[in-house]
């Protein structure tokens, strides 16, 4: 049976996509078979991210309308041949996904992968709710300032009641925080919250900070899961997250402020 | 999340208990003639409050003139005055034979005074019942709720998030914070052993006795018996302390504990 993993926030822009595509990317560059998902439909962005949005033939919405079959919908990652991608319909809304066909698509791509990437649109409605019904795992992912950790909080109430576990009443989903966009600089102006700040609100297990970095946003561009830029602080960010997740003790890095010329003293702190 | 076909079957039921008030009929005298004129009369004055109503037949004080009656009879003629009985209570053995076998619950009386000569088991009707926090069910038989008192004590042992709501009908205790945006509601005490940073009404019913106690006052109102406080109010009362907020007269007192 697959994992199946919700990359979830409640609030918009706080790097649920990006999330998404980096840990997808990385479990698969671990060997593990995995499929992300795109469940924001009607506004994809995934398959942008993912650098895959030329070759999108049918998306999650056909394969849920049986349009078309899941192997004709997936698309395999050119990169990496243990990733594949179930894109979002840009022309559906969210109304098109139905709890049966969810769970059809899931089950079946359960088969066959060992992680199943589930990459949520912002809000708490349809699509989702949806995205974490299922889920096994969640990623909550928050940026440090007050308004996104409050929706956080708020996924985590609905994550605790409306999933499938909460409903069944098994195990309930387990619950990690991914703090991203985090700037050190920043928080010691008191500008931002801290890891602490936050870790006390929301009182979860952190799984990572991701750094604010322009790495990001040009990974973004060029479709390329920064991830795999392996230079960039928020790539090897990402990849302690996978490494953590997969259960290896990684010491947290990018939480104290960066200093100039010593980068190895970031190493020596182990 | 309706219609989800899956191979164990999620719940899609809960038994919980309710207490509900419902009209009673105390019978004091045996003719049957005598009671069916009786009802019909008062049926008379309010015909649409009667009908469909529901209907309890308490046959104590009959029961205590060692008059009979004949149950079977007089349900007949209940019904065919628009009542819908819901059961008997007070009845002798083979009144409540009678009753099951018309499909007819037995209650038990309220107080525990039950007749000699009834079954022993109603007893536990009347007693107040502690639901066990860890469940949801409450396995109670249904026709047993109308005379639970409903005092029920709530443990909650994850962290109360923003947007949720709980809800206690005794005390609630809550062994981690409640957040902002949260609202925590008891008719009695309140205990929060983590940040209290949302809502918190203790005494919602107007219990003024009732009180909040807190190992970290954050909250975003405070409430005893429907008196509030605000953030704002509270000034910077003590943070990071733990304190007990009780209702003197109408003003809300905040001590260190």
């Amino acid at each position: 049976m697959a994992r199946i993993i919700v990359v979830t926030s409640g609030k918009g822009g706080v790097g649920k996509t990006t999330t998404s595509a980096a840990i997808a990317m990385g479990l698969a560059k671990r060997g593990h078979k995995t499929a992300v998902i795109d469940f924001d439909v009607g506004l994809r962005n995934l398959d942008l991210v993912m650098g895959c949005e030329r070759r999108v033939v049918y998306d999650l919405v056909n394969v849920i309308n049986n349009e078309a079959s899941l192997k004709q919908a997936l698309i395999k990652d050119k990169r990496c041949d243990q990733l594949y991608i179930l894109p979002a319909s840009q022309t559906r809304d969210k109304d098109a996904l139905t709890d049966d066909g969810v769970e059809r698509v899931l089950e079946e791509l359960s088969k066959e992968f060992k992680y199943i990437v589930c990459d949520s649109p912002a809000g708490i409605e349809r699509g989702a709710t949806l995205a974490m019904y299922f889920a096994d795992d969640a990623f909550v992912v928050t940026n440090p300032e007050v308004s996104s950790v409050r929706d956080s909080d708020r996924m985590l109430g609905i994550l605790a009641s409306k999933s499938r576990r909460a409903e069944r009443g098994e195990e309930p989903i387990r619950e990690y925080l991914l703090l991203t966009r985090y700037s050190p600089d920043r928080v010691k102006l008191g500008e931002m919250l801290s890891v602490d700040d936050v870790q006390e609100i929301l009182s979860l297990h952190l799984l990572g900070v991701i750094p604010e970095s322009k790495s990001v946003l040009s990974a973004s561009n060029s479709g390329t899961p920064v991830i795999l830029d392996e230079q960039s602080d928020a790539g090897q960010a990402y990849a302690d997250v996978v490494a953590r997740y997969l259960g290896e003790d990684k010491p947290h890095r990018f939480i104290e402020e960066e200093k100039k010329g010593l980068f190895s003293k970031l190493f020596g702190s182990r | 999340m309706s219609n989800v076909a899956v191979s164990v079957p999620k719940a899609v039921l809960e038994f919980k208990s309710t207490s509900l008030t419902v009209p009673v009929l105390i019978l004091t005298g045996s003719d049957g003639k005598t009671i069916e004129q009786q009802i019909k009369d008062k049926v008379a004055q309010a015909p649409e409050f009667f009908k469909h109503s529901p209907l309890l037949v308490d046959l104590q004080k009959l029961n205590a003139q060692h008059a009979d009656l004949a149950i079977d009879v007089l349900i007949a003629s209940i019904r065919q005055q628009g009542f819908m009985p819901i059961g008997i209570r007070g009845g002798t053995d083979s009144q409540n034979q009678v009753a099951l076998s018309l499909g007819l619950p037995v209650h038990a009386l309220h107080g525990g005074n039950v007749p000699l000569n009834s079954k022993p088991e109603a007893k536990v009707l009347s007693m107040p019942e502690i639901e066990d926090p860890a469940s949801s069910v409450d396995d109670s038989s249904a026709s047993d709720s109308p005379q639970n008192n409903g005092i029920e004590n709530k443990l909650i042992d994850h962290p109360v998030r923003s947007g949720q709501r709980v809800y206690a009908r005794g005390d609630l205790i809550v062994t981690a914070s409640v957040s902002v945006g949260a609202e925590i509601m008891a008719e009695g005490n309140i205990h929060v052993y983590g940040t209290l940073r949302g809502r918190a009404l203790a005494g919602v019913l107007g219990n003024t006795a009732a009180r909040i106690f807190c190992s970290d006052l954050q909250a975003e109102l405070i409430s005893i018996a429907g008196i509030y406080q605000l953030s704002d109010d509270l000034g910077s009362h003590a943070p990071h302390k733990p304190v007990q907020i009780s209702l003197d007269k109408q003003t809300l007192l905040i001590k260190d504990i």
